[in-house]
């Protein structure tokens, strides 16, 4: 679960990090998106890179999926019998919301790839012009899909929030002062994450990215 | 007071139970928890009723026998307090109050309110002791112990092993009491030489127990009568990943 959210949340960093290139304008952003293709060149063919970490964020999530299907199949087994009457939550939100919060995230992750990557879903889904796809698509009158994804991303938000402190947990943070520099720590990457991601969203919206 | 109490009635292991609900009358607000359900006992006996079974033994918040959860709250609405510890002024008069027994795989319930956690021996007799030679008693001083490792591991052995993390975890995971116990020997000179092996035999054992896994929600410190904290969660993992690499 650790290793994996750990792999994972790098790259949602470099991922968010790249799409504040599109303030630069149209031709740095393709550039940018163009470049992704030919890492690694020449020691490796074209788009080879692209693939390999396509490979390693398959095997990542797949590999985070089923920790978390056997951790929720243990959860229900070792409590056979409901309570009559429970509180919905009384930990933290964030913690309990992890298996439903990923749920939805990985059906937006299957949509989100038939826009952007694909351009299945997109209304320009130019391959090579992902600067016109991204604003085609948080469009006002496509206010429903930039909602959307403004809910994906701060389920994204909530769901690292939780899943950096319990990484830490788990790979052996055990100090009272750690507890709390890890707890700060998730509370500020997932805020810098989800504003990171919201303000392209947000720039196509006002008008500063057209 | 009075009140409205909805209780879980099952006659034995094997039967189906369901909530029964009953009225107490006449409850001082400075009465335990459990004087209430002796109040509301004694009445049962004398209208010829089978009295509702509960667990308890010292009440006063040191043996961790008593423990029921309390309109879905183990131990009921105080931080750090048992059961019996639970006064009624903590309610409102006229309430109406869930009594369940603490629920897990891993805790069958043998009448009402009384579960068994025998599966928490099974954890303790995994590994949660020192292998020592008996004898006289050494002396205090033969082994020095740092003052911060003593209090962390009296804080640690402060559990009472009542089972209420267990009852809160959405998992029915039982890694805060199991920690505690790694924790509190593998933070004392004499726990070292069995550390490794201790830790890899109480996880081995609580799940075997069918405890559900760790993911580190935090609902068990909250319930927690003694406040055990969760960064011991984090030593054991910490723990048992240096022994998984020894072994
Ligand atoms: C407003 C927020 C976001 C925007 C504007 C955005 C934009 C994009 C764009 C333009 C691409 C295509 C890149 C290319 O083809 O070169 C892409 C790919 C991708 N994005 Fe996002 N993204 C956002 C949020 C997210 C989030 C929250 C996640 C994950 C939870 C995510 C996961 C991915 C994945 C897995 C790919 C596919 C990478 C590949 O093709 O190998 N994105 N995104
Ligand atoms: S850790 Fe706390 S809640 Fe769990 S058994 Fe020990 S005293 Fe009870
Ligand atoms: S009866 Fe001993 S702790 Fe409550």
């Amino acid at each position: 679960m650790a290793t994996t959210g750990i792999l994972l949340v790098l790259f949602l960093y470099v991922h968010m990090a790249g799409n504040l290139k599109i303030f630069f304008g149209a031709t740095p952003f393709d550039h940018y998106a163009h470049w992704l293709r030919t890492i690694g060149e020449p020691l490796l063919p074209q788009q080879w890179y692209l693939w390999i970490q396509r490979t390693v964020l398959t095997v990542a999530v797949i590999g985070h999926i089923a920790a978390a299907t056997i951790l929720a199949r243990r959860a229900r087994r070792a409590r056979p019998v409901r309570y009559a009457h429970r509180p919905k939550v009384q930990g933290s939100y964030a913690a309990r919301t992890m298996r439903w919060g990923g749920v939805i995230i990985l059906l937006f992750v299957v949509y989100h790839i038939l826009d952007l990557t694909t351009g299945t879903l997109n209304p320009v889904g130019s391959p090579g012009h992902p600067y016109a796809n991204v604003v085609a698509d948080f469009a006002p009158h496509r206010w429903y899909v930039t909602l959307f994804y403004a809910l994906a991303v701060v389920a994204v938000g909530a769901h690292l929030r939780h899943g950096i402190f319990s990484a830490a947990r788990t790979l052996g943070q055990r100090g009272a002062r750690g507890e709390h520099v890890a707890r700060v720590t998730a509370l500020v990457l997932s805020i810098v994450l989800v504003a990171g991601f919201l303000s392209v969203p947000f720039a196509v919206i006002t008008g500063l990215v057209n | 007071m009075n009140l409205k109490l909805r209780v879980w009635r099952q006659h034995g292991p094997d039967e189906s139970g369901r909530m029964v609900t009953y009225a107490v009358e006449g409850i001082s607000p400075d009465a335990s928890f459990l004087e209430m359900l002796d109040v509301l006992n004694e009445k049962l006996i004398l209208d010829g009723e089978d009295p509702i079974a509960f667990d308890h033994d010292c009440r006063e918040g040191i043996c961790g026998m008593c423990g029921m959860m309390i309109n879905g709250v183990a131990h009921g609405p105080e931080r750090a307090t048992t059961t019996c510890q639970l006064h009624m002024r903590h309610f409102a008069d006229g309430d109406t109050i869930d009594v369940e027994p603490w629920r897990a795989a891993a805790f069958p319930v043998v009448k009402d309110l009384v579960v068994d956690r025998g599966a928490f021996d099974r954890i303790i007799q995994a590994g949660g002791y020192i292998t020592a030679p008996t004898g006289a008693a050494p002396d205090a001083h033969a082994t020095p112990v740092p003052k911060p490792d003593a209090d962390a591991a009296f804080e640690a052995a402060t559990c009472i092993g009542c089972g209420a993390c267990v009852a809160a975890c959405p998992n029915g995971s039982a890694m805060l009491f199991t920690a505690a116990k790694v924790g509190h020997l593998g933070l004392l000179p004499q726990g070292q030489p069995e550390r490794g092996a201790r830790v890899l035999n109480m996880v081995a054992a609580q799940d075997d127990a069918g405890f559900g896994g760790c993911t580190n929600a935090g609902e068990c410190t909250t319930v927690c009568p003694k406040g055990i904290p969760l960064t011991l969660i984090g030593r054991l993992n910490s723990d048992y990943r240096k022994a998984l690499r020894k072994s």
